[in-house]
C-alpha cells in the first residue's frame, strides 16, 4: 500500500474530496463497503466498473442525494454530512445526471440562471421592492448564464425550451447548468451515454476546457476509450468495492480489474 | 388602436381608467347586484392568485387552499364583532374591535402561519399524496370552526359570526354612501376600489416574485425537484415560503371577504371551494397571472349569470322551472372543464412558455 499523500511538483496537496469507510446499504443489500477514494484538485478521475458495481450509488453519495450508512466525507478541508444535496452544491459540487434531468418546461437560459440559484443571494423582500441591488443581480445572472450558454455552444437556443433541445444539446445544458453553480467539482454521471462519435469527441474536447479553468472533474463512464484518453486517475469499483484506483495504462492491466470485467478462469 | 395596443404604458392607463369607471357603467347597464357580484369575482381573483404561487409555481397540488381563506375571514370575524366577549368576558368586554389596517396584516400573517402549519409534515409528498393531505387540512379546518363553539364558544359553530364590524379605511366606513369631490359612491363602490387595491397589490406581487431568483427555484421545484436540490436549491424552505405567501394572499381575501359580507360561517369554506379556486387557475391558464385572473372572472361571473337568467329562460320556454339554476351550474361546469382539458390543455391563457411549448409540438407534428 502506498502510503505518501498526494503531491503536485512534490508538493503535498490536500486532496478536494476525501472520502473514507463509505458504506451504503439498501435494506440487506451492501451497495457499497468500506470506500476510501481521495480526489486531487484540478485532475480528471474516472469511475468505472461493471453493471451493478455501486457507480451510480457512490456517485449519488458524493453529490448528497444518499446518506451514507458509515463513513466519512471530507470536501475542501471540511466535514460534511452526506444526504443533503444542496448543503454539497453550495460547498461546490455539482453534477450531471445519467438520464437527463433538466428542467424540461423552461428555456435553456433559465434552465442556467437556475443554477445560479446557489451563488446568488435575492430573497422574497429583494423580489418585491426590486431594488438596485436585486436589478444589478439579475442582470449579472442573465450575463453569465448566457455566457455559459455560449460556452458549451448552445447561445442560439437561449430561448428555446430545454425539452425541445437535442439529445447532445441538452446534455451540454445540463453541463452549463452545473457550471453556473461555481463548483469545485464538476461530477458527470454518464455524459457521453448514447452520443455518437462526433458528439463524444466534442464532449472530450469540452471536459478537457471545463479542466484547464481549474475545475475538478469526477466522471462516471462506459466508453473506456473516453476514460482512458482522458482521465488522470482511475478508480475501479465491484461489488460495492474498490478493486483498484491508478493511472488509466495501469488499471487497465490491473488483474483484478480483468477478473471483474471478464471473469476468472476455472483453473 | 394599433398603435395603442403596442405601447405598453397607454394601454396601461387605458385598463387604469376603464377598472376605475367598472362599477359605474355596470350599476348603470345591470344595476347594484352585479357591482356586489364584480366585488365578490375580485375576492376570487385574489385567491385564485394565491393559489397560483403554490399550484402555478412551485407545483404542489393544494386542494384545501380555501382554509387559509376561512382562517383569514374568522380573524377578521373574531377581531371585529363583539363574539368574542361572548367567550372571554372579563378579557372582551365588547370584543376588540381593530382597525382594519391592522387586521388585514395580521390575517394575512396567521393564515402565512397556517400554511407553514400545512407544508411542514408535507414536504416530502408530491402530487396526489399532497393533494389528499391538503385536502385533508382543509376538511379540519372547516370541522374544527364548525365545532368549536364548545366547550368555549370561539366560533360560534355552524351559525358563524355575525355584527362584523364593516371596513374603514381612514375613518371613512365603507358601509355607507359616501360622498367624495362631488361624486356620490355608494358602499359597494367603495368595496370595489378596495378590493381593486389589494387585487393590484396581489398581482404585483405575484409578478416580481414570479421573475425572480425565488420564482425560478419555484419553478425548478415543479419542473424537477431532484435536479433542484442538486442546484443547490433549498427546497423544504422553498416549499415552506411557497405555502406561506399562498395562503397569506388567502387571508387577505377572507379578511376582505368577512368585513364585506358583515358575517361569516363555516358553510362558506366548503371543499367545493377549494375546488372552484383551483378551477379557475388550471382553467385560466396555469403559472400566468393573467390566466388566471381571466379564469377567475369567468368562474365567478358565470354561477350569477346562470342564476340570472336560467328561471326566466325556463319560464319564458315551459312556464315553470325544470332545472334550478345551482345544479345546471355543475354540469356547466364539468363540461366546461372537458372542453377546456381537450382543446386547451394549458388553459384559456396559457402562459407564454406553455404557448411557446404547445406551438413547437404542433411544428414539430407537422414535420
Amino acid at each position: 500500500m502506498n502510503h505518501t499523500p498526494p503531491t503536485i511538483r512534490g508538493e503535498p496537496v490536500e486532496p478536494l474530496l476525501q472520502l473514507s469507510g463509505i458504506s451504503k446499504s439498501f435494506g440487506g443489500l451492501n451497495a457499497l463497503s468500506d470506500v476510501n477514494l481521495h480526489i486531487r484538485r484540478g485532475e480528471i478521475y474516472g469511475l468505472i466498473g461493471p453493471n451493478g458495481a455501486g457507480k451510480t450509488t457512490l456517485f449519488n453519495v458524493i453529490t448528497g442525494l444518499y446518506q451514507a450508512s458509515a463513513g466519512q466525507f471530507e470536501f475542501n478541508g471540511h466535514r460534511y454530512q452526506t444526504g443533503k444535496p444542496h448543503v454539497l452544491a453550495q460547498a461546490g459540487i455539482a453534477r450531471t445526471f445519467q438520464n437527463i434531468r433538466l428542467f424540461a418546461n423552461l428555456s435553456a437560459l433559465e434552465n442556467v440562471m437556475i443554477g445560479r440559484h446557489v451563488r446568488t443571494r435575492a430573497g422574497v423582500f429583494g423580489a418585491l421592492l426590486r431594488n438596485r441591488k436585486t436589478r444589478a443581480e439579475e442582470q449579472a445572472i442573465s450575463q453569465r448564464a448566457q455566457e455559459l450558454l455560449r460556452y458549451v455552444g448552445l447561445a442560439r437556443s437561449a430561448h428555446t425550451l430545454a425539452k425541445h433541445l437535442s439529445y447532445g444539446e441538452q446534455r451540454r445544458l445540463e453541463i452549463a447548468r452545473a457550471l453556473a453553480t461555481e463548483p469545485l467539482l464538476l461530477a458527470l454521471d454518464e455524459p457521453a451515454a448514447g452520443m455518437n462519435a462526433t458528439e463524444t469527441a466534442s464532449l472530450q474536447t469540452l471536459l478537457q476546457s471545463i479542466r484547464e479553468t481549474g475545475i475538478t472533474v469526477l466522471l462516471i463512464e462506459h466508453d473506456v476509450k473516453l476514460v482512458m484518453g482522458l482521465c488522470d486517475r482511475v478508480a475501479v469499483l465491484d461489488y460495492g468495492k474498490k478493486i483498484a484506483e491508478d493511472v488509466p495504462h495501469k488499471v487497465r492491466n490491473h488483474p483484478a480489474v480483468i477478473a471483474a470485467y471478464l471473469g476468472v478462469g476455472d483453473d | 388602436m394599433q398603435n395603442a395596443l403596442k405601447n405598453p404604458r397607454l394601454l396601461l392607463w387605458l385598463m387604469f381608467a376603464a377598472l376605475v369607471l367598472l362599477p359605474f357603467i355596470t350599476d348603470a347597464l345591470l344595476g347594484r347586484g352585479w357591482v356586489r357580484i364584480v366585488d365578490f369575482a375580485m375576492l376570487y381573483i385574489m385567491l385564485a392568485l394565491g393559489l397560483n404561487i403554490v399550484v402555478g409555481y412551485a407545483g404542489l397540488l393544494d386542494l384545501g387552499y380555501i382554509a387559509f381563506f376561512a382562517v383569514g375571514a374568522y380573524c377578521y370575524a373574531l377581531t371585529g364583532s363583539p363574539h368574542l366577549a361572548l367567550a372571554f368576558p372579563t378579557l372582551f368586554p365588547d370584543g376588540i374591535h381593530l382597525s382594519f389596517l391592522i387586521v388585514l396584516p395580521l390575517a394575512a400573517l396567521l393564515a402565512g402561519g397556517f400554511g407553514v402549519l400545512l407544508g411542514a409534515p408535507t414536504l416530502r409528498l408530491r402530487g396526489d399524496y399532497l393533494a389528499i393531505v391538503t385536502l385533508g387540512f382543509g376538511e379540519i379546518i372547516r370541522i374544527f370552526l364548525n365545532n368549536l363553539n364548545a366547550p368555549l364558544n370561539l366560533t360560534n359553530g355552524p351559525q358563524g359570526i355575525s355584527r362584523i364590524d364593516p371596513i374603514s379605511v381612514a375613518g371613512v366606513s365603507l358601509n355607507s354612501t359616501q360622498n367624495i369631490l362631488g361624486i356620490t359612491l355608494p358602499s359597494v363602490h367603495l368595496y370595489f376600489y378596495l378590493f381593486l387595491a389589494c387585487t393590484a397589490l396581489v398581482v404585483l406581487i405575484s409578478h416580481r416574485l414570479e421573475r425572480s431568483r425565488i420564482g425560478r427555484a419555484w419553478m425548478a421545484i415543479r419542473e424537477d425537484e431532484i435536479a433542484a436540490t442538486a442546484m443547490g436549491i433549498n427546497t423544504r424552505n422553498l416549499k415552506l415560503l411557497a405555502f406561506a405567501m399562498g395562503a397569506m394572499f388567502g387571508g387577505m381575501s377572507g379578511a376582505l371577504f368577512a368585513g364585506f359580507q358583515g358575517f361569516v360561517s363555516p358553510e362558506s369554506f366548503s371543499l367545493m371551494e377549494s375546488v372552484m379556486v383551483l378551477c379557475m387557475v388550471v382553467l385560466g391558464g396555469m403559472g400566468n397571472i393573467t390566466g388566471v385572473i381571466l379564469g377567475g372572472i369567468v368562474l365567478a361571473l358565470l354561477p350569477e349569470i346562470l342564476r340570472h337568467s336560467v328561471v326566466p329562460i325556463q319560464q319564458s320556454l315551459f312556464g315553470k322551472t325544470l332545472i334550478d339554476p345551482e345544479s345546471l351550474r355543475m354540469l356547466l361546469f364539468g363540461f366546461a372543464l372537458i372542453v377546456v382539458m381537450l382543446y386547451r390543455p394549458a388553459g384559456l391563457w396559457p402562459s407564454r412558455l406553455r404557448r411557446r411549448e404547445l406551438q413547437t409540438d404542433e411544428a414539430a407534428e407537422t414535420i
